[in-house]
């Protein structure tokens, strides 16, 4: 991301799974238009505020750049404030803080998203750049070797700085055998240094065309205020040939694996463990809403499942719990993770987390749990109503992963159909028959607790 | 139920900047039969209701010897009240996605309240229940504890909150606003049972008790719940209001050793001025110019965009009821130190002798006035709003007003006001890391870890 987080988007994405509706009504009640040259238009009219946010969301992401160049995404991202003909570097935001509005923009995985939050009379302006840009940037060498710097510096202040950032980038990579989910979204360090200009050029003629992108806008306006002016701006683009993205897919991942980092600024140790999952578009998709019911049993706050028993009765852990997101182009991921409570060792808590979940996987969430979460997820839907920026991040990342507006509207009903078979079942189909992987995080003088060995092993 | 925060350098848990909606925000003030006084605004939007207070007196108010009180208080709050132990109690809020969480901020002791409307008067009675009858169960307690120690041990090696603790212990002392915000190991460590329900009885009461609502609810529907929410509580607490605090203005370079690839570096300098003083939105606008939000401040274009040695660099304006500050920050290579510190240093300098350009005070009041409405577009902001407002007493109507005491700003006043404000020499500068060719000046302050 431009500025605060890129990690926002998997942020936006975890919160999907609590943000959507009740049985009896809809969700965000969303709008939805295609323009004539394929450009997909979401709008939901919230009238609270005299304000817009304004999204469009291109349907390329880390996933999708080639081999050995990892970070091009999202270091293509920072280079859309770069400048066009009509509209200079660094002029873009200008303008938009100028008329009282701010941009941002974020990367992850699967896609790559702009958006400006202004008043809602600004829509126009806001189309008038965001179009601008999808076509006509410029690339001035100049700006691209300081916005590399400016990059590598976000990198040590998110990961290279951080012990705990530095092991998720490495399990990531230890995790995904084939899948380019195993790349860290803002790229290795030797990889940002060498992306060359073509690469940049070449990245932008493929990817960015309005018939790859999800135009998003919630506010005070509706699809007639909007349409018009989004066939104006964003429908006179030409169509473009954009190549179909490649379909990763993971092999079945059969051995376990183990990431240690240790790290002398590390004060408290941590370990997570995790198992390849299928989401709404990949693997066994029947899945994906019973995971979710499962992960809220588990997990859903302090009388969940782990916290409740780890934390609460056996003291064990200072922390547990479980994650899961269906939002994703392609697999999915069913973690847990446990932090040992003062006085306890970090393989003491693994090891009542490992036993606490052999007992959950022999006998089965129960029907109560699973009502109860399934209130707790429609509940949260309904509360997600509430946010301007929250509406349009969860509509624009299902509908740009290659979902629809309507899937949204539906997900408290069919988080509703959830049956506590079908929670275990999907239990089941994850957590048997497959190896995980494990990471931990560890001081850097080894204790007589732990019997690691310093450094990365994969078993 | 304790939330894994970052405490950050925040003084205060309100709010410290609010904007203006084109549309008007009509804020009622509303009084219970029992005497209990709130900001209301009425919205439909969605069927819930979102409630912030706050209670005067936080965590500078933590005895010595026992830093951190008030914030194992605000976490062991929700941890089961009346007759609910805390997984009972935890559970009901589960089950109705209810939210009550407590915040302990310098100055205030804050609380979050957010519910749909089907389960209000069951989030209301458990509200009431956290504030009047505690439980402070020891299993609770102890478990919070551990969770507490956890974090301030972890921000004991994190170069962001080392930077802050050392910058704050040297402009401030042995003044409470000169320790951690979260409290210390040692602190913590030594709060009883006893001293969190003196904490509740002397500093939650009535006296000291500032509320905003919002969501779909009348003035008429508000009024018992306020009773019922905040009637219990005692009517008057004993604990004192802290004087005002100048920080030092001794300035100079701090460098704490620590081998990590980017140092932090965090600064400030005291400024006098408050939310009262005629040239407050003159100081705003400039500090803005230098180094505000979006990405056309003076600093970020210096030292980010024409020169990529950060990804982000700020100056803020930081006030409280009790001390103000200029405060500036960079995150940059350790070979890069030196220079982007000098840089900082330069236009704090450059503000002060040329002030700045028409141009330039124009776009920051566009901005500025522009902007505010997204201030306020979800309920629980607005609610904060409202609290924030009333804790400094800008007055009901003071959202209709802001912009206009923004745009009311001349060139002649703002360049006045560069001029007296921004001081180099007075900056302390704090570097966490392995600054390459930058001497420190003057020696750490004690941090522990």
């Amino acid at each position: 991301m431009r500025s605060p987080f890129y990690l926002a988007a998997f942020a936006a994405v975890l919160v999907f799974s609590i943000t959507v509706r009740h049985a009896d009504a809809r969700v965000f009640d969303p709008e939805t238009a295609t323009l004539s040259n394929g450009m997909q238009v979401v709008v939901v009219s919230k009238r609270s505020a005299p304000v817009i946010t304004h999204m469009v969301w291109y349907k390329v992401g880390a996933m999708d750049e080639p081999q050995g160049k990892s970070g091009l995404a999202h270091f293509f991202e920072h280079l859309m404030f770069k400048g066009t003909e009509k509209v200079p570097a660094g002029q873009f935001s200008e303008i938009v803080a100028k008329n009282g509005g701010q941009d941002n923009a974020f990367t992850s995985s699967d896609y790559t998203a702009y958006y400006q939050a202004i008043a809602a009379d600004r829509l126009e302006l806001v189309m008038q750049l965001e179009s601008d840009r999808m076509r006509n940037l410029k690339f001035d060498p100049k700006e691209i070797e300081t916005e590399r710097q400016v990059i590598l510096e976000e990198r040590r202040s998110r990961t290279e700085n951080r012990p705990g950032a530095r092991l998720a980038e490495q399990a990531d990579a230890a995790f995904y055998m084939n899948h380019p989910y195993g790349r860290p979204v803002i790229g290795w360090a030797h990889e940002i240094r060498d992306l060359t200009h073509e690469d940049i050029k070449a990245f932008y003629d493929r990817w960015y065309a309005p018939n790859n992108a999800v135009l998003v806008v919630v506010g005070d306006v509706d699809m007639g205020d909007v349409l018009p002016l989004a066939e104006k701006y964003y429908g006179s683009l030409p169509v473009r040939d954009v190549p179909d993205p490649v379909k990763w897919r993971e092999p079945p991942h059969q051995a376990d694996g183990t990431v240690v980092l240790r790290d002398r600024d590390v004060t408290q140790p941590s370990w997570s463990k995790r198992y390849l999952a299928p989401s709404y578009l990949y693997g066994a998709s029947e899945y994906a809403y019973p995971l979710q019911v499962l992960v809220e049993v588990l997990s859903g706050g302090s009388t969940s499942r782990l916290y409740s028993s780890l934390v609460v009765q056996d003291k064990v852990a200072a922390s547990a719990g479980a994650w899961y997101s269906a939002d994703s182009r392609g697999p999915a991921t069913l973690g847990f993770y446990v932090s040992p409570a003062p006085g306890k060792s970090l393989d003491d808590a693994a090891a009542a987390k490992e036993a606490k979940m052999a007992d959950i996987l022999r006998d089965g969430v129960t029907e109560d749990e699973v009502q109860r979460a399934i209130v707790r997820l429609t509940d949260a839907a309904e509360l997600a109503k509430d946010s301007f920026q929250g509406i349009a991040r969860t509509l624009g990342a299902a509908v740009t992963i290659g979902r629809s507006a309507q899937d949204v509207e539906a997900w408290p009903d069919r988080i509703a159909a959830v049956t506590v078979d079908q929670v275990n079942e999907a239990m089941r189909h994850v957590l048997t028959n497959q190896g995980a992987l494990v990471s931990k995080l560890l001081p850097a003088a080894p204790s007589t607790q732990e019997g690691e060995t310093a450094g990365k092993e994969k078993s | 139920m304790h939330r894994l925060s970052t405490y950050g350098l925040a003084l205060v848990g309100v709010l410290l900047l609010w904007t203006a909606p084109a549309r008007a925000i009509d804020i009622q003030e509303v009084v219970s039969p029992g005497g209990i006084k709130a900001w209301l605004v009425e919205d439909e939007t969605a069927d819930l209701v979102s409630m912030d207070f706050l209670f005067q007196g936080g965590e500078s108010l933590d005895p010595v010897g026992k830093e951190g009180l008030a914030e194992l208080v605000s976490s062991v709050l929700d941890e089961g009240a009346g007759d609910l132990d805390s997984q009972a109690f935890q559970r009901i809020l589960n089950d109705k996605s209810i939210t009550i969480s407590f915040g302990a901020g310098r100055d205030s002791f804050s609380g979050s309240f957010m519910a749909l409307n089907r389960y209000r008067d069951e989030a209301v009675r458990l509200l009431k229940l956290a504030l009047t009858a505690p439980r402070f169960d020891e299993d609770a307690v102890e478990r919070i504890r551990g969770q507490i120690l956890i974090n301030l041990k972890r921000r004991e090696t994190s170069p962001n909150a080392k930077a802050g603790k050392a910058l704050v212990k040297t402009l401030y002392g042995d003044d409470p606003y000169g320790r951690p915000g979260g409290g210390t190991i040692d602190g913590v460590q030594a709060v009883t049972v006893s001293d969190m329900r003196d904490f509740v009885t002397r500093t939650l009461t009535r006296d000291r008790l500032i509320v905003g609502v919002v969501g779909k609810i009348t003035a008429e529907e508000l009024k018992p719940m306020l009773d019922e929410a905040f009637g219990g509580l005692p009517e008057k607490g004993d604990v004192p209001v802290l004087p005002p605090v100048a920080a030092s203005s001794e300035g100079g370079v701090i460098v704490i050793e620590q081998d990590v690839p980017q140092s932090v570096v965090s600064m400030a300098q005291p400024v006098a001025i408050d939310r009262k003083d005629p040239d407050y939105y003159a100081a705003y606008l400039v500090t803005h110019i230098l180094g505000g939000g979006g990405f056309s401040s003076r600093l970020t274009e210096e030292v980010r965009e024409k020169r990529g040695l950060a990804y982000s660099t700020y100056a803020a304006l930081h006030d409280t009821k009790r001390s103000a500050l200029l405060m500036a920050g960079v995150s940059t290579r350790n070979d890069a130190v030196a220079e982007s510190v000098e840089i900082i240093r330069r236009e704090w300098a450059k503000i002060r002798d040329k002030g700045v350009t028409a141009e330039e005070l124009e776009n920051a009041k566009t901005y500025l006035t522009g902007s505010y409405p997204l201030r306020f577009t979800t309920t629980g902001q607005i609610a904060g709003a409202l609290t924030g407002i009333q804790y400094y007493d800008l007055g009901i109507d003071y959202i209709d007003k802001r912009n206009g005491y923004l745009e009311s700003v001349t060139l002649e006043q703002a360049n006045r006001v560069a001029k007296g404000l921004f001081d180099p020499g007075a900056l302390t500068i704090v570097v966490v890391g392995k600054p390459v060719d930058l001497a420190a000046t003057r020696p750490a302050p004690d941090i522990g870890g």
